[in-house]
């Protein structure tokens, strides 16, 4: 670039700047937006299941049915609300959403384990909320298995004349995220959401408004190139998106104490090359709608949406139908989410996470070099 | 166009006066043809022409929440103006067109006037030989419009040539010559003086006091080919070689006399028989 391309760059940037500046309702939304976001899907988005209402149908009464309520009661995940006699309170109390599991225990549970014959245990689940009820399903049955091989060990040490068992406990650990809070893997996805959406969204008006307002056509007469404009009102705009990412990485660590355990500055550099795509990404979709209202709307749906649901944010990609997953190849968030995730959790670096960080830098470099031909259309 | 002349691109809406600027100024692809702009082809050289001309877009397009004098810098950077040329050249295009002690209110807030006035100036920034101005004097009051043609007349005794594009006609007798676009076409193109003595039919003014009547009357007379209100008067048309005695004889209560045509007339008699 020769020195007057540098000039005119400049004067984009700067006049693109002063815009932002004198629009103050616009720099608190682009600011501010990111906090909220946060928050909101920080608190909200809680996939913890824990504390599950439940009531226990007890038919048997026997000592050896209550040590498997003991069981349960003694587990963080269930919250014994009460015992009933009859299934009609269980049905009841499901219908209201009161109760989400029902534990009925059979009237010969006793008598089947002192005949060493597989005793039943029935359980009684709201499957209006699936997610929910197939993770609740789950530590229920690990709860009863458990005491069910406990039982077994008991029984086998009898009679061998043992006192101590002898069953095979499994110590679990987990890796990544210890305490397997949902809002550890959330947080530094939802990173990626937000600025995706801000950035699109700021910059998505930006050729628009020229557009509708006529500067456009003043600016085609001048000597300023298509890549000059696109880059001075980008750089313009990189500031806020880099404003907005140390905001989104301020607040997950030290709101939700969401750990950060690779390198800032790693995450900060991913940070930008995500940031510079997004950007592109808004100045494209103005360029092309030219219209203010269909471009803040384009551009919701085309970065809000992927960036959601196709990303892997919270929705596992593996468990999505084939052509979904090959969709989600061309989301750039999706890389951007695995690289955070991979930052703040596992601590890696660029040795492990360089080929997403290669596809986010094409993705940026592509959508660029198409805004920039989408600029060189003249009037009409 | 000659160089160093004011030429006037006159026509009603739709006639093709902003597409042809904006064929000048290469925004827009000809179709066919060739257009030439301070002698280099617009399609071939665009650099060359772009850095000779300057174009100022019928909307206002500055903006509004920068300064008038960012939006100057603003433009002076785009052109590659050095500081130093612009510091010198500022004052005095703010000066020339007293807008100086305006420099740092915001372009949104300027009147009508003033906001053309700094387009005008962010279009001269550069040097241009040849101004392409579209309309500029649209929804401007009458003072400031004599303002800016006064500058406008000073600029071309400087050397600029200017094509404008106006829908007031006693804007286009200002103009040194003036071309009269139709439907795409160029129809007529002469000065003010040789269209207006170029016109085949004799003008009257009529003066009446029920102009509606007398109008409908006027019009059923042998040889009146139209008669347009004009003001509080009348303005009749009449076929190369008729009398106007009939008329005389149908609205004796009405002063009748022949006036030279203005521009307004010669058009509208000329876009009258186009159409037809």
């Amino acid at each position: 670039m020769n020195r007057n391309a540098w000039r005119r760059t400049a004067a984009v940037a700067r006049k693109e700047f002063l815009h932002i500046l004198r629009d103050t309702r616009s720099l608190v939304l682009a600011l501010a937006l990111p906090l909220v976001l946060l928050l909101f899907f920080g608190y909200a988005l809680s996939l913890d299941v824990d504390r599950i209402p439940t009531l226990v149908y007890d038919q048997d009464g026997s000592p050896q049915s209550r040590t498997l309520v003991e069981r349960f009661r003694g587990s963080r995940f269930f919250d014994i609300l009460g015992q009933v006699d009859g299934y009609g309170e269980i049905e009841r109390r499901i219908d209201r959403g009161e109760v989400l599991l029902g534990v009925v225990i059979g009237d010969d549970y006793s008598s089947d384990l002192a005949q060493v014959r597989p005793a039943q245990v029935q359980l009684l689940l709201d499957g209006s909320d699936s997610n929910t009820a197939s993770i609740a399903l789950g530590y229920a049955e690990s709860v009863v298995q458990l005491h069910g091989l406990e039982l077994l060990a008991e029984a086998r040490n009898l009679k061998a004349g043992r006192t101590r068992a002898a069953a095979v406990e499994p110590r679990l650990r987990v890796w990544y995220n210890e305490s397997l809070e949902s809002r550890n893997y959330i947080v530094p996805g939802l990173i990626a959401v937000i600025l995706m959406i801000i950035a699109s969204l700021l910059t998505s008006l930006t050729i628009a408004r020229e557009w509708e307002s006529g500067t456009m056509e003043q600016l085609l007469s001048t000597p300023v190139r298509p890549f000059e404009l696109a880059l001075g009102k980008l750089s313009a705009y990189f500031v806020l998106g880099l404003a907005d990412t140390l905001i989104a990485i301020g607040a997950g660590t030290l709101i939700f104490g969401v750990p950060l355990r690779g390198s800032l500055l790693f995450l900060f550099a991913t940070s930008c090359v995500f940031t510079f795509g997004a950007l592109s990404w808004g100045i494209l979709i103005s360029a092309v709608t030219r219209s203010q209202l269909l471009a803040s709307q384009v551009g919701m749906v085309t970065s809000f949406l992927p960036a959601f649901l196709l990303s892997g944010f919270v929705y596992a990609i593996e468990n999505m139908p084939a052509v979904i997953q090959v969709v989600t190849h061309i989301v750039p968030a999706r890389y951007f989410v695995a690289m955070l995730k991979g930052i703040f959790l596992k601590g890696v670096g660029p040795a492990v996470l360089w080929t997403e960080l290669f596809f986010l830098a094409v993705y940026g470099v592509v959508v660029f070099a198409a805004t920039t031909r989408k600029l060189r259309q003249k009037l009409a | 166009m000659a160089p160093g002349e004011i030429f006037g691109l006159v026509g009603p809406d739709g006639a093709g006066k902003t597409t042809t600027l904006r064929l000048l100024a290469n925004l827009l692809d000809a179709s066919a043809g060739q257009a030439l702009v301070a002698g280099y082809d617009v399609a071939r050289h665009p650099d060359a022409v772009r850095d000779r001309i300057g174009y100022m877009a019928q909307r206002f397009g500055l903006y509004p929440d920068l300064t008038v004098e960012e939006n100057m810098v603003f433009y002076a950077d785009l052109f590659g103006i050095d500081r130093t040329e612009r510091e010198r050249l500022m004052p005095r295009l703010l000066e020339m067109t007293r807008m100086a002690p305006f420099m740092k209110r915001q372009a949104g807030r300027l009147s009508g006037g003033m906001k053309q006035k700094l387009a005008l100036m962010c279009t001269l920034l550069h040097h241009p030989r040849i101004l392409l101005l579209d309309e500029p004097t649209n929804g401007v009051d009458p003072v400031s419009r004599r303002d800016f043609w006064q500058i406008l007349t000073g600029l071309v005794k400087d050397g600029l040539t200017v094509l404008v594009t106006t829908a007031y006609l006693d804007e286009a007798e200002r103009c040194g010559r003036v071309g009269l676009l139709h439907n795409g076409r160029l129809i007529r193109c002469d000065t003010p003086e040789a269209l207006k003595k170029g016109m085949e039919e004799t003008c009257y003014e009529v003066v009446c006091e029920d102009q509606r009547r007398v109008r409908a009357a006027l019009e059923r007379v042998e040889g009146v080919m139209s008669v347009a209100p004009a003001g509080a008067r009348l303005h009749m048309f009449l076929r190369p070689g008729a009398s106007v005695g009939a008329v005389r004889e149908r609205v004796p209560a009405c002063a009748v006399r022949e006036i030279v045509p203005s521009l307004e007339d010669v058009f509208i008699g000329l876009i009258r028989k186009e159409s037809r």
